[in-house]
């Protein structure tokens, strides 16, 4: 049996150790985001973010473009990924055989594991090269080929935390299956199902490798699919590689940009998404 | 109200004590105004014949036969794993969304076999409603749980026929006077026995024509269990009710015929009033004073 001092020195040791685990790695982040906001805020202005770029040497260089590219892709690869992302994840969590549902799931899990760089090469070469040109629409397809599986598996696993009982007491009103998995199940799981589509979106807003095929970049401000498009990460690689100090500041300003717009989709839909009616 | 607290007070404190066994008790039925006939064959709301069911290869349910009759309470009775709640789910085809199950024999609501294919399982489920056994309103507010049966199926034609639809359910389940003022508020912000009547309102709204309880107050207090068996008593004008219940107390207070199961067989069938206090098989009687279940 041991001493009442020496239990009271365990549990107090497992606590600060925990803890200052649990600091370090807030600490990194505090710093991370801290060390970008420092560098970054330098730059920072409203010319700053609804700018085109200047010539070097010219004042009032901007990254406009470079946003709206990235939100244009978001929205394309959003609009291709998050449903067939959502739906999949559906079918896998309450229509799926038991088989073929361990086998489906693997293969989107397998999926998940393959490196961007590769899903970019293979959208070069299924788009790209037919059509002749780079375009914001193979940039969009990319990106949401890299989403799909993370939106399908996360989707699948809030929706398996839905309790049995609530399908069954929709089922037990007269509702059919589809409307009970839609209407009931779906939307009891609505907030896990967007935190997971969020974290599908700030995936893809961080990724550059894909786009060097398919979107390439662009210095003017340009909507069009089918053309190039800028993109913030792409626009940060580009000018962090130049021998400019100018654009070296640039590029970590819009570093603070891109974190922040991130944070901000993040916070949004967290809020919309909160349920006034928990368990 | 008065009259059926008395009722229950009588029914739990008289407890008559054979001669035989200390250990055994008779359960004392509350006084009733008309004594119940035997089933006919025209009073069939749900007619039961030759029932088996199978879960994979077990067979759960073997070779059932009765009649629920209509604007009656109907208990099932029996120890844990008997088959009542596999029974009740049979009904109104619950068991169809577990896999690996199958039915064998008719089960038939006003004539017509439930398990016949081509059937609309949908609307059998709107005719034969379920109340579970632990309440399990959906994450909205208590409105919205009321309206739901009533959107999906379109059974309304304005707002304020909605709402009034709903205050009519609510009033049914004996909660309107306690929620009238947070019809807005999350349905998981009432008691446990709040939240079951709200899951009864819900279920009635749609309008069945037979109500299925399964252990519909095991999980509560005895006082939202007291009032949930005097709400029972009071549906039964309007809707036929079958109710599974552990509590054989529970059986002899609020229901007119009981059937008791075990393991899987229906040993008996009468009314309720035989069944507790002159059973026809020895079994039967076992159970009810105590000796085993």
């Amino acid at each position: 049996m041991r001493s009442l001092w020496f239990r009271k020195l365990m549990s107090s040791s497992i606590t600060l150790v925990t803890s200052v685990a649990a600091c370090v790695v807030i600490g990194m982040l505090i710093l991370i985001l801290g060390y970008i906001g420092a560098t970054g805020v330098s730059e920072l202005s409203i010319g700053f973010l609804i700018n085109e770029p200047k010539p070097i040497g010219e004042p009032g260089s901007g990254i406009a473009p470079a946003i709206v590219g990235s939100l244009v892709l978001i929205a394309i690869a959003s609009a291709i990924g998050m449903p067939v992302g959502i739906l999949g994840g559906l079918y896998l969590a309450e229509f799926a055989s038991s088989r073929f549902g361990t086998a489906l799931r693997f293969l989107i899990d397998t999926l998940t594991g393959v490196p961007s760089i590769i899903v970019g090469v293979f959208v070069w070469t299924v788009m790209v090269k037919p059509m002749g040109h780079f375009s914001a629409l193979s940039g969009g397809v990319s990106l949401a080929i890299i989403m799909m599986p993370i939106v399908a598996r996360t989707t699948e696993e809030m929706l398996r935390l839905v309790p049995d009982s609530m399908r069954e007491g929709a089922l037990a009103l007269g509702a059919p299956v589809w409307r009970m998995s839609l209407g009931v199940v779906l939307r009891a799981a609505a907030g896990g199902v967007a935190t997971g589509a969020m974290l599908a979106i700030a995936r893809i807003a961080g990724e550059t490798a894909p786009l060097l095929f398919t979107a390439l970049n662009r210095n003017y401000m340009s909507t069009s699919i089918s053309e190039p498009i800028a993109s913030l990460t792409n626009q940060i690689y580009y000018y962090a590689g130049s021998p400019y100090e100018e654009w070296h500041s640039m590029a970590w300003a819009a570093t603070l940009v891109l974190v922040s717009m991130i944070l901000g989709i993040n916070i949004v839909v967290r809020l919309l998404t909160r349920n006034r009616h928990q368990q | 109200m008065d009259e059926a607290e008395n009722e229950n007070m009588k029914a739990v404190s008289q407890v008559a004590v054979s001669e035989n066994a200390p250990r055994e008790k008779r359960i004392v039925l509350p006084d009733r105004e008309a004594r119940m006939p035997a089933p006919q064959v025209s009073d069939r709301k749900i007619h039961i014949e030759g029932l088996k069911f199978f879960y994979g290869r077990a067979q759960a349910l073997k070779d059932i036969s009765h009649d629920v009759a209509p604007n009656q309470v109907t208990a099932y009775i029996g120890p844990s794993g008997c088959g009542k709640s596999t029974l009740i789910r049979t009904l109104n085809r619950m068991n169809d969304v577990i896999p690996g199950t199958r039915v064998e024999g008719r089960v038939e609501l006003d004539g017509q076999d439930i398990y016949a294919p081509g059937t609309d399982v949908v609307s059998l489920r709107r005719r034969v409603g379920m109340v579970f056994q632990k309440p399990n309103p959906f994450p909205r507010s208590i409105f919205d749980n009321v309206a739901y049966g009533l959107k999906i199926n379109a059974m309304t034609r304005s707002k304020s026929d909605l709402a009034d639809r709903v205050e009519a359910s609510l009033r049914a389940a004996a909660l309107w006077d306690e929620v009238k003022d947070r019809l807005n508020d999350s349905a998981y912000s009432v008691s446990g026995g709040q939240q079951q009547r709200v899951c009864i309102a819900r279920a009635l709204a749609v309008e069945p024509e037979v109500l299925l309880m399964d252990e519909p107050t095991s999980a509560l207090d005895p006082i939202a269990t007291q009032k949930i068996e005097e709400l029972i008593v009071e549906l039964k004008e309007k809707y036929t009710i079958v109710i599974v219940t552990h509590n054989m107390q529970q059986a002899a207070r609020v229901s007119d015929y009981t059937a008791f199961f075990w393991i899987g067989e229906m040993i008996e069938f009468s009314t309720t009033e035989k069944m507790f206090t002159k059973p026809d098989h020895k079994m039967t009687e076992d159970y009810i004073t105590g000796r085993f279940g």
